[in-house]
């Protein structure tokens, strides 16, 4: 399926994009409380797609033709459905005499990505918790299915079901309209937006645990997403470019992290020939665009720091100064647990492994933390190896490796834990 | 050479798949029609539209909906291949890619005049 210059194949993903057009525009017709009918529309266009392609060709436009069968579905639906005055108040609004031409011009190419951004709003409307945001997203904006998402958040399928029904429910009951949000509404909305992104992008960055292709789908998918807000009006904003930023600096390192033997390998270690040079030159032009104006959100610091890695030609050569400014700054406007860790790291690496190690034990329920996250403990032992107190650093490295299901992790700690052993 | 008739059936699956894996599954229907093709034994074949059959029989004709009504199977379409045994039928028929979504296939041999 994936041979290039080869016109019988097609390109990767191409029915999980399409999905996530066609339900965007299908539910703009339909309205939100709709949904269920914008699905079964797509599915039949699958299947229609299926069954005509595999006895004849496929068509040279395999995405149009798609879009050609889900317009002729709805305009047969609009036409003579049952629910005649109960669709979208936009359609109504507009649908005057002529459905045909309404539905025509919802599917008309500038349409396209308003109705996607649209439904990307509804997505992450406040009122829903996070967690179903995240699920509700890669359903519907991105197509994915409840099985997939749930191996990519590492759940079980019934776990997504339940989310996915209680965000639907929720749209439906609280006659949630399809809008891109004006004045303060938008900045609180965008607001959201970037967190379920960001979250998306983190997901499939971090989750060592779950599967690889899964996790690269996740990043694409919070790039694709984040691309598509940065090119419209609502969305081309500093903020929005500072995290696509962030998003192509961390992903031009993501083949460099794990070796051919799925062993995870460490910043220091990692072969600086290999990050995606294309991506991180992107990961820059973005970055200066997020600069314009004044604003300095948790994005741009963050993009700066991970500019700040892909800049330096080695890891000896990091400024860690600059770095720990930065941390300082993202610590303001982000007090959390993981930012105070990072920070820790760098205040290490600026030659003070004790500071750092005090500056972790001040983490407001680090106790709590150490027992259910090896990462604290991993990185707590790692610094007192630093600092040659190797007693607690085994016991910290002992207690990362019990904690931690992923086999990578383990095989990581194990190599640190020796080395404890080596210089006793 | 003879001329066997590949009938598929099946529930409908398509609901139950997420778009990616709507992608994978015609993927392998496409891959497996082309190598059909590509050694000759590929005669033709028509889809049939899921929706809206009709049966009709009965002395004083009764036209009704279905055949959905009295089975959950949907007939997807056919193939006509070209091979010498039903044997040999058989054994291009059990690579269809539908098994694992409990998929059918029917093979009739067509008869000459």
């Amino acid at each position: 399926m994936n041979q290039p210059n080869d016109t019988h194949t097609l390109v990767d993903h191409l029915f999980r994009h399409e999905a996530g057009k066609m339900i965007a525009i299908l539910t703009r017709l339909f309205g939100l409380h709709h949904l269920e009918l914008a699905e079964d529309v797509v599915q039949e266009a699958f299947l229609k797609a299926t069954q005509t392609w595999t006895y004849q060709e496929i068509p040279s436009n395999p995405a149009a033709w798609l879009m050609q069968v889900a317009k002729n579905k709805a305009i047969d639906i609009l036409r003579h459905g049952q629910y005649a005055t109960q669709y979208s108040r936009e359609f109504s609004l507009r649908a005057k005499e002529q459905v045909e031409e309404t539905v025509e011009e919802f599917f008309h190419e500038n349409e396209i990505a308003d109705s996607q951004l649209q439904m990307i709003f509804a997505c992450c409307h406040p009122s829903l918790n996070s967690d179903d945001q995240l699920a509700f997203t890669l359903k519907t904006a991105s197509g994915f299915g409840a099985a997939e998402i749930a191996k990519a958040l590492l759940t079980n399928e019934a776990v997504i079901q339940k989310r996915l029904y209680r965000a639907k429910q929720f749209l439906r009951d609280q006659s949630i309209r399809l809008e891109i949000p004006v004045g303060g509404a938008l900045n609180a909305r965008l607001e959201n937006v970037y967190t379920v992104l960001y979250l998306i992008f983190n997901e499939g960055y971090n989750s060592i645990k779950a599967d690889e292709l899964i996790r690269k789908d996740l990043c694409a998918e919070a790039m694709r997403l984040c691309k598509l807000l940065s090119e419209h009006s609502c969305g081309a904003r500093p903020m929005t470019f500072a995290l696509l930023s962030l998003m192509c600096f961390q992903a031009s390192r993501f083949e460099s992290r794990m070796d051919e033997n799925q062993s995870i390998v460490l910043l220091q270690q990692q072969d600086r020939a290999k990050w995606n040079q294309p991506l991180i030159a992107l990961a820059y032009q973005f970055l200066s665009r997020s600069s314009e104006g004044d604003e300095l959100s948790i994005y741009h610091l963050e993009a700066a720091i991970a500019a700040e890695h892909c800049l330096s030609p080695s890891f000896q050569s990091t400024n860690w100064q600059r770095l720990l400014g930065l941390y300082d700054l993202l610590l303001e406007r982000k007090k959390t647990p993981v930012v105070m860790l990072n920070r820790s790291v760098v205040l290490a690496q600026t030659g003070n492994p004790d500071a750092a190690i005090e500056a972790i034990l001040q983490i407001p329920g680090l106790e709590k933390l150490i027992s259910s996250q090896y990462i604290y403990s991993a990185v707590l032992g790692d610094l007192y190896l630093q600092a040659g107190n190797l007693d607690k650093a085994k016991e910290m490295l002992g207690k990362a490796y019990t904690l931690t299901t992923s086999q990578a992790e383990k095989k990581l700690i194990a190599g640190k834990l020796s080395a404890s052993n080596f210089e006793n | 050479m003879k001329e066997f008739m590949l009938i598929f059936s099946g529930p409908d699956y398509s609901h139950h798949l997420s778009p990616d894996e709507n992608q994978a599954q015609f993927g392998k229907w496409y891959a497996w029609v082309e190598e059909l093709k590509k050694k000759g034994l590929y005669k033709e074949g028509r889809p049939l539209s899921p929706n809206g059959g009709k049966t009709i029989k009965g002395k004083e004709p009764v036209v009704t909906d279905g055949p959905f009504a009295e089975s959950k199977e949907i007939v997807g379409g056919y193939f006509i291949i070209e091979v010498a045994t039903m044997d040999e039928a058989v054994a291009i028929a059990k690579h269809c890619p539908d098994f694992e979504l409990d998929g059918k296939v029917e093979i009739r041999e067509v008869m000459t005049m």
